[in-house]
């Protein structure tokens, strides 16, 4: 361990070897400590250093997606607001037949909430599970603002004879405990059955397993295409001579630079029906002017737009790592008697694995999350999982259900991102 | 210097909330313009009370996160009803007294003169635009479509048609067209059998719509001859026909309107200068005003007959009003307590059918 030439070394042996002989500052403490005193003071002020961005990316990244993630399983919209009702579920296990102590709770929560107007909340909530009930809760609850009279079952089912339906009542159940697994059932096209058991929802209602899939398999295409497309750019940039590549690099990264918006618009004007690449075709008499191309407003054209907006992302990485390769590997191979496509598989093609790896997880993950391009060029088959998650943003405002499907995404990369780092390792990684 | 920075800083931040009065989150473009130009300024002009304005995709989205956050900066918003329901149920608005609104020239209150359902507890109106159907006058040399079944008539009105992606507004013009007279779409689309017929007729034509989700996308896509027919908001047609000449031609048989209008966020720091300008951009003039910057109707019965030209030609608006008398002949008010309740559900199975 402490071998000769270790200048530590003399210091570990004294300080270890004499029982009293600790080494001591000028002043006469131990030098050990003092030396740990200045070097906690260094990182201290070192770690000041980097707070600034510490905070910021704490205040404006982990806080939001935090909260953002919490609502995915803890939505308290009907527990914190019908807590007498909730109490009740809590003391009476699945199955129990809602008795008299059930529906005066009930009553006496639609009361309570309808008085601090929390009631559409409350029916919000019970809406994500039974469609068609929102208005229930908050009818019921403009109808019982100034009180109820018992007998509350026979009152409320007199109002609405739906506050019956034991699928309500089952729904209240589920609502009650805050923290919920239903809208991650959800995100997989699944619910709970009045039992209490999980089955598949209704074959026309299902469409968001579909769509995870249809975006791991688009993503998947377009990180091939890229690959494809950009493997031999970027050998280009990387071989040409200095004045050549430059220029060739500025094609590459004048797009990049390029609003996304621009580009995504650029792709409707080619490939519309009406469009330049239609009309060069027709004229060209390749097609009869009636059977023009449908090229966008279909998967088609979100893999065309995408994969054209996702190419700087393979190619930069690529062209970091192959300028790095020494030419004279895949010279050695030949004079050695490879055949070039052998000096390229085993010799040259190898080496740029650090750079192709970057590249594809980082245009695997953009794909994945991407969202505006196939909102405009998509069509109905060019959807992906992030236009829902929108949907539900800012349509629908069902902000769990949003933070679910978006964790389950968030869940899927991470696992594929463990998968490539077990593979490939994440150490071979090199962004330039 | 590090001492002016510091006083520099502070009174900036002092300074800040103490110029802008009221804080209008509106939606941009031509609509947001008519906001500024028939509301905010002639209010500034008179009041004294200065009018910041903040654009938003959808102002409701923006609410819910500011009142959930307890950090409102906005006094006023720009949202539509069925949000401004959705919100008020949520606690997540201040009410708005109904008293505060100016009564008509006449004398009549404003209560009777507002058209039913524009006044609700938190809400006040402030225009009714719709949705309608819309073509390209030059692709139909004979025959011109009327009707919403000339929409779904592929045979007699050929070329692609564009609708807006999600259930709403499409599965109660699909009923419309197949039939179903608009007084009882709601009636039909509330059972299981109603909701399967709408989804047969828009299987009709499935294969030849283009689905928009931004509403500048009609128009272009009329303009670039990609589709023949459009189901659109009525502004962004009228405007692209009105404002770029283009030969769209608006058909409002089976149109459906909906509100827009005002609402308070629950906690807004100036309420009581938030109020005023609502008093004031809902009374008659203004409200006609507004009519004249983009072909929204005002929701007053007394602003209608106020409206003038178009702004900045002599052609009256009037007739491109979806409030307009005979534009209301077959038209159907949207439901949004149907939409509240259903809109989760239905738009799954739109999304699942459209992905099918």
């Amino acid at each position: 361990m402490a071998n000769a030439l270790d200048p530590h070394a003399a210091i570990v042996t004294t300080a270890s070897g004499a029982g009293d002989g600790m080494l001591t500052t000028a002043d006469g403490k131990p030098l050990a400590r003092a030396l740990a005193r200045s070097q906690s003071r260094a990182r201290r002020r070192a770690f000041l250093l980097v707070l600034p961005l510490l905070a910021f990316v704490v205040v404006t990244f982990v806080v939001p997606i935090g909260q953002m993630l919490q609502r995915s399983f803890y939505n308290d919209g009907f527990s914190a607001n019908m807590p007498q009702l909730s109490a009740w579920f809590d003391q009476n296990p699945r199955g129990t037949e809602p008795d008299d102590a059930a529906w005066e709770a009930l009553a006496g929560d639609l009361v309570a909430s309808a008085e601090v107007r929390s009631i559409g909340v409350v029916g919000t909530r019970i809406n994500y599970d039974v469609p068609g009930t929102r208005s229930l809760f908050t009818s019921t609850g403009r109808k019982v603002r100034g009180g109820i009279e018992p007998p509350y079952r026979e009152a409320l089912l007199e109002m609405d004879e739906d506050w019956g339906s034991a699928r309500l009542w089952n729904a209240m159940r589920e609502a009650a405990t805050p923290i919920t697994a239903n809208f991650y059932l959800a995100s997989l096209d699944r619910r709970r059955a009045e039992d209490g058991s999980i089955e598949q929802v209704p074959e026309r209602q299902r469409v968001y397993v579909m769509l995870f899939m249809r975006t791991f398999w688009l993503s998947l295409l377009i990180t091939g295409l890229t690959f494809i497309l950009g493997f031999p750019v970027a050998h280009l940039l990387a071989t040409l001579p200095m004045r050549k590549s430059n220029l060739l690099m500025i094609l590459v990264l004048l797009p990049f630079w390029t609003s996304l918006l621009v580009r995504t618009t650029s792709w409707m004007v080619l490939l519309q029906q009406q469009g330049v690449i239609n009309d060069i075709l027709v004229w060209l008499g390749v097609i009869e002017n009636g059977q023009r191309l449908q090229m966008i407003y279909n998967q088609t054209g979100t893999i065309i737009a995408m994969t054209h907006i996702l190419l700087p992302f393979m190619i930069l990485p690529l062209y970091s790592v192959m300028r790095t390769i020494n030419p004279s590997y895949v010279r050695a191979a030949r004079s050695l008697g490879a055949t070039s496509w052998t000096a390229f598989r085993r010799i040259y093609f190898p080496q740029t694995l650090p750079g192709l790896g970057a590249g594809a997880l980082l245009v695997f993950i953009l794909a994945v999350g991407y969202y505006i391009t196939p909102a405009l060029v998509g069509g109905s088959s060019g959807q992906l999982i992030s236009n829902l998650i929108a949907e539900h943003m800012t349509g629908t405002l069902n902000w769990s259900m949003a933070a679910a499907l978006a964790a389950l995404l968030l869940a899927s990369v991470l696992i594929l991102y463990w998968l490539y780092d077990r593979l490939v390792g994440i150490d071979n990684l090199k962004l330039g | 210097m590090k001492r002016t920075l510091v006083l520099t800083t502070a009174l900036g931040l002092l300074a800040g909330p103490a110029l802008a009065d009221i804080n209008l989150l509106s939606w941009g473009g031509a609509y947001g313009n008519s906001h500024l130009e028939a509301y905010a300024k002639p209010f500034e002009a008179e009041s004294g009370i200065k009018v910041v304005m903040a654009d938003a995709d959808n102002p409701a989205t923006p609410i819910k996160a500011m009142v959930e956050a307890g950090n409102v900066s906005a006094d006023v918003a720009s949202v539509e009803y069925a949000d401004a329901v959705r919100l008020c149920d949520e606690g997540l608005l201040e009410t708005i007294d109904p008293a505060i609104l100016a009564p008509a020239a006449d004398g009549t209150p404003a209560a009777e003169d507002f058209i039913a359902g524009a006044i609700t507890e938190c809400f006040v109106g402030t225009d009714v635009y719709s949705m309608i159907l819309a073509y390209d006058d030059s692709k139909f040399a004979d025959a011109k479509p009327a009707t919403p079944a000339d929409f779904f008539d592929l045979a007699k009105f050929p070329g692609k048609r564009t609708m807006r992606k999600g259930a709403k507004f499409n599965l109660e013009f699909a009923l419309m067209a197949d039939g179903v007279p608009a007084a009882e779409v709601y009636d039909v689309l509330g059972t299981p059998e109603g909701v399967d017929r709408a989804f047969a007729k828009l299987d009709t034509i499935k294969n030849d719509v283009i689905w928009w989700e931004a509403g500048a996308q009609p128009p272009q896509l009329l303009a670039d001859g990609e589709v023949t027919m459009a189901y659109a908001f009525n502004g962004r047609i009228f405007n692209a026909a009105q404002g770029e000449g283009k030969p769209f031609k608006i058909v409002w048989d089976g149109q459906i309107y909906e509100m827009e209008g005002w609402v308070v966020p629950k906690g807004a720091p100036n309420l009581a200068d938030a109020l005023k300008f609502i008093t004031y951009s809902t009374s008659p003039a203004p409200q006609a005003r507004a009519a004249e910057f983009i072909s929204y109707g005002p929701p007053r019965t007394s602003a209608a007959a106020l409206v003038g030209n178009i702004e900045g030609t002599d052609v009256p608006m009037g007739p491109n009003l979806p409030t307009t008398a005979e534009n209301l002949t077959n038209a159907l008010g949207s439901n949004l307590d149907f939409w509240v309740d259903h809109d989760a559900e239905l738009n799954e199975r739109f999304n699942s059918w459209l992905a099918g």
